[in-house]
């Protein structure tokens, strides 16, 4: 049988893209995922919290509820026991008050983490490596739900009182 | 083939027999099959390369769908970011596998079937016989092997161009963060979860392309009797497809 050459070629190019679909799908998908292409434009700021919550790279990051940038990347400072999270600000916002305020928030009740910041009032403006000061956690359900329990319990009987002001302490050391 | 006097239920039974000997037949010519790559690309090429286009085209609006049926439903509970997490476990999981094993019992099957039905009802099988060549494994083996080859593959397309689809409607239509899309996909989408796809397609693969190499080869070698072959290819592969993804399914949970 003669080699077709169209019937090769189509055949090659099925299989290669048939490959290139599994590579895609088991490299990209799971959050261990390796990532390829260019690093995207703007400027990095960073920002320390002291709980980021389930904050994952790639979340929006706001101003005034409009996307300026993403989470581009999440470590953990061995130091001061904090979350260090790289923000990429697209190249367009290069306005952002060096005093502004950073911090996790929720999308609707159960959705994901995001981080908000609000402008602060300076005329110097955050550039490239530059870290915003003020930062609020994210405000994690189950210790709201353990503060108002603990509240809750150590108003009713004498008895729990200690553990409730034991529960209520830890929160707010917490925070 | 027709149930005769013996009774609906012995005549099922009979061809369920009948069909797992052809599968022992076939995998023992599969190995010398391979020995001829060329036959094998050849049908790499029908049943896979061929079906590329009507492949990609229904994952993009099979992606497309889902990102508008998902992205209408989380809407109501508030949960949109959680669009790109449903678009890729059904997409990988469920649809995919499916949808190309019914597309591919439609369009590289039914080929499959009336091209080995037509060889035998113009005596060309027998023909090979006399010339001592097996047409099982020159003719059968490398048709068998060309549709388990090219389901897995066909399937991963899909899921790729379906992805895409889910991701045009969610985040350039809808506005679903982009970043947020992804990240909620890649935290809940496991390597288990695309291979659980994998296996699933691999699996219709070697059922459709059984049945289709198997109702053309035993087809009554009329022209009436290829056109029920043909008929019965496409709706066995597609019974077969369901019950066996349900079974699939209910394994990997």
């Amino acid at each position: 049988m003669r080699p077709n050459r169209t019937l090769e070629i189509g055949t090659g190019l099925f299989v290669l893209l048939g490959f290139a679909a599994l590579l895609f799908l088991t490299t990209q998908l799971p959050a261990s995922g390796v990532k390829f292409g260019a690093a995207k434009a703007g400027y990095h700021v960073t920002a320390e919290f002291d709980n980021i919550g389930d904050l994952k790279v790639g979340a929006p990051v706001t101003v005034a509820g409009v996307r300026v940038g993403e989470v581009a990347g999440i470590r953990f400072d061995s130091k001061d026991y904090k979350a260090v999270v790289s923000l990429r600000i697209d190249p367009q916002y290069q306005q952002i008050p060096e005093d502004s305020f950073a911090s996790i928030q929720t999308q609707g009740l159960l959705g994901g983490k995001y981080v908000g910041i609000s402008p602060g009032g300076l005329d110097s403006y955050l550039k490239d490596g530059s870290r915003i000061d003020q930062t609020q956690s994210a405000i994690v359900l189950e210790s709201l739900i353990n503060k108002f329990f603990a509240g809750y319990t150590s108003k009713g009987s004498g008895d729990s009182h200690s553990q409730g002001a034991d529960n209520q302490s830890k929160v707010e050391s917490k925070k | 083939m027709i149930p005769g006097g013996n009774g609906f239920m012995l005549e099922g039974v009979r061809r369920l027999g009948a069909v797992t000997i052809f599968l022992i037949q076939l995998l023992l010519q599969c190995v010398p099959a391979l020995g001829r790559p060329r036959l094998l690309v050849h049908q790499i090429y029908n049943a896979g390369a061929r079906s590329l286009i009507i492949i990609m085209l229904s994952g993009l609006f099979v992606g497309m769908v889902l990102g508008l049926q998902a992205f209408n439903l989380l809407q109501r509970f508030g949960s949109e970011e959680a669009l790109g997490t449903a678009a890729a476990l059904g997409l990988l999981k469920e649809l995919s596998p499916v949808i190309t094993a019914l597309l591919f019992a439609g369009r590289a099957g039914t080929a499959l079937t009336s091209e080995i039905g037509l060889m035998r009802a113009t005596d060309q099988l027998t023909a090979m016989e006399i010339m001592a060549v097996d047409p099982l494994r020159h003719v059968a083996a490398p048709r068998f092997l060309g549709g388990v080859v090219a389901m897995p593959l066909l399937t991963v397309i899909f899921s790729v161009v379906g992805l895409y689809g889910a991701q045009l409607i969610g985040v350039q239509l809808m506005g679903v963060d982009k970043g947020v899309f992804w990240s909620q996909m890649q935290g809940s989408v496991g390597l288990r979860d695309v291979n659980e796809g994998v296996v699933k397609s691999l699996v219709f693969g070697i059922a459709c392309s059984l049945i289709a190499v198997h109702e053309g080869y035993h087809a009554e070698p009329t022209a009436e009797g290829v056109g029920l072959a043909t008929t019965r290819t496409v709706v066995a592969s597609s019974v077969i497809t369901l019950l066996l993804d349900y079974v699939l399914t209910a394994a990997f949970l």
